[in-house]
């Protein structure tokens, strides 16, 4: 499988905290890899390094052969990659179908004063994605109004509008109650198989992650500590200990 | 929405049969279109969570545009002169637009008022160019090629002028529900995901920043006309403020806002000045107290029973 993502040796450090330190990282297409490992060991520094958010202070990143290290994080978006929030990034004060027609028109670059958002050419996908996010029934609702689960959904809504060859998710089932995490990323899955979307997730529950990754990666002191199958990296003894000493 | 629409239509429909019935009100009901006009192009920036503490930089450079034009006769026509005037003036929101876009809150008010007074100070000291504090005198133009007197010109102009800001607002109505109205919107309620949509705030605000100084240029352009005359105060801070004032008296939630506002600044100025010429600004401030407190969404808000301050469905 062709490589799309390739992350060198990432550096940043801020003030006494090393929060990259030499992270590295190749990513297949149509992987799911997950991203696991204590709080503060780097993950979501990780994903912001990625996606433009942060810049190293040494360390290369490259996406589909193009170097998007000094990227901003819009050219980095509009070059294919996605992500979505460990706190959902939305435009609280409109409707779900608004922040997933605000998506549409960044993709199409549609700005025309006299696109109405009622008469939107691209409704009619709005309301596919909605339906297979399973959100087509709070499509009215104002998002400040929606528990953080149906946020969380949202955001990565958002993120699969741009139609993304990868998507980064920060913690997608956090905020979800455990009898429907599985039920969340199955319609992610499916979403993402729809769309042959390669994507990264950061997750802390065990059960997810051995059942939706590929691979997985453990994440320890700004960098990987141990890398491999699920079946691997969960049966592995430091991560049972790990896991277990965080009681999950 | 039906009552923001019979607002909308009861205020047209006021404003154009009362000049026929009372005749002394055509300027004062002109000077406040003009002013409402750019309390709109204020009211465009707030949806960005932006205030300007300096439209009065677009207000008086088209107003001084017409003036300079009228006196060199380039334009001795009313219909040429608006529109090369309120050109001239989104041709000065381009270019200020160009940096000042980088700034946000405090920054991005404050940043407005210094140009503005800057050009102040320029009106007032390059004395043989600009009049200084005299200002320049406009020789009443010809409109649509006819010669009129004082009062059948100051009603043209008004009608013209409310045909204008009907569709300015019919036009920023459609901007503020489109997709780019929303993402205008969305630089004050998420930046860091408009980024991640592959949006640039910047542009986003440039275009409204553009938009916004047009507006007043538009008002500045019809104002000189009316008044005859253009003097360094259209660009002093406190006509700024005015213009601040008038798009929060009046309310942001709908386009009818600002010429409410406008239209109530002038009511109580003229009163005021009246019966209380000592204390019609304490009169004023009182007003603005009573609506921030009690009517957040103002006098729009109030007409068309909308409590969120940006209106909204």
């Amino acid at each position: 499988m062709s490589v799309i993502l390739e992350a060198s040796d990432l550096n940043l450090r801020f003030g006494g905290v090393q929060a990259a330190n030499g992270a590295s990282l190749k990513v297949s297409a149509n992987e799911r890899i997950a991203i696991i490992g204590p709080n503060g060991a780097g993950k979501t520094t990780f994903i912001n390094l990625c996606t433009g958010y942060l810049k190293p202070q040494s360390g290369r990143v490259v996406f589909a052969g193009q170097d998007i290290t000094a990227l901003s994080p819009r050219a980095i978006t509009r070059l294919g990659i996605g992500r979505s929030f460990q706190i959902p990034q939305l435009f609280l004060d409109n409707t779900v179908i608004d922040n997933l027609l605000l998506a549409l028109s960044a993709r199409e670059g549609s700005w025309s004063p006299f696109l109405v958002m009622e008469r939107h050419p691209k409704a009619g996908e709005m309301w596919e994605l909605l339906e297979m996010v399973g959100l087509k029934a709070i499509g009215g609702r104002i998002v400040r109004e929606l528990p953080e689960g149906m946020r969380k959904l949202v955001d990565i809504a958002v993120a699969l509008a741009l139609e993304p060859k990868l998507i980064f998710m920060d913690e997608p089932t956090s905020g979800v109650s455990s009898t429907e995490k599985f039920e969340v990323m199955d319609t992610l899955t499916r979403a993402l198989d729809a769309r042959a979307t390669t994507a990264i997730f950061v997750e802390h529950d065990m059960d997810v992650v051995a059942r939706y990754a590929s691979r997985v990666a453990v994440w320890s002191g700004g960098r990987i500590a141990l890398e491999g199958s699920p079946e691997e990296i969960l049966n592995h003894p430091e991560v049972r200990e790990a896991v277990i000493g965080v009681g999950v | 929405m039906a009552r923001q629409l019979v607002l909308g239509l009861a205020l047209l429909i006021t404003l154009a049969v009362f000049p026929l019935f009372s005749p002394w009100s055509t300027v004062i009901l002109t000077v406040a279109l003009c002013e409402g006009l750019a309390a709109l192009g204020i009211m465009v920036l707030l949806r960005a969570g932006q205030v300007s503490f300096g439209h009065g930089l677009f207000f008086s450079f088209s107003a001084y545009a017409v003036a300079f034009m009228a006196a060199a006769r380039l334009g001795h026509e009313a219909l040429i002169l608006i529109p090369v005037a309120t050109a001239a003036s989104g041709l000065l929101a381009a270019l200020v637009g160009l940096f000042i876009v980088r700034y946000r809150a405090i920054f991005f008010g404050m940043l407005n008022l210094a140009i503005s007074m800057v050009f102040f100070s320029l009106l007032e000291k390059l004395f043989p160019i600009t009049g200084g504090a005299d200002g320049k005198r406009v020789p009443r133009p010809t409109l649509a090629g006819m010669e009129f007197g004082r009062e059948q010109f100051e009603l043209w102009i008004f009608y013209i002028t409310l045909g204008l800001c009907l569709a300015a607002a019919l036009f920023v109505a459609r901007y503020l529900t489109s997709p780019g109205g929303k993402a205008l919107e969305a630089i004050k309620s998420n930046e860091t995901r408009l980024e991640y949509l592959g949006v640039s705030p910047r542009k986003v605000l440039f275009g409204a920043y553009l938009l916004s100084g047009l507006l007043a240029g538009l008002g500045g352009a019809v104002i000189a006309l009316v008044s005859g005359h253009v003097t360094p105060e259209l660009a002093y801070w406190v006509r700024s403020g005015e213009f601040v004032f008038i798009a929060i008296l009046g309310g942001i939630g709908g386009v009818a806002g600002p010429f409410l506002g406008a239209l109530m600044f002038q009511i109580i100025r003229g009163y005021a000045a009246v019966y209380a010429p000592e204390t019609w600004h304490a009169v004023l401030g009182v007003m603005l107290l009573v609506i921030i407190f009690f009517a957040p969404a103002g006098l729009y808000g109030i007409a068309t029973g909308s409590r969120r301050k940006e209106g909204g469905r």
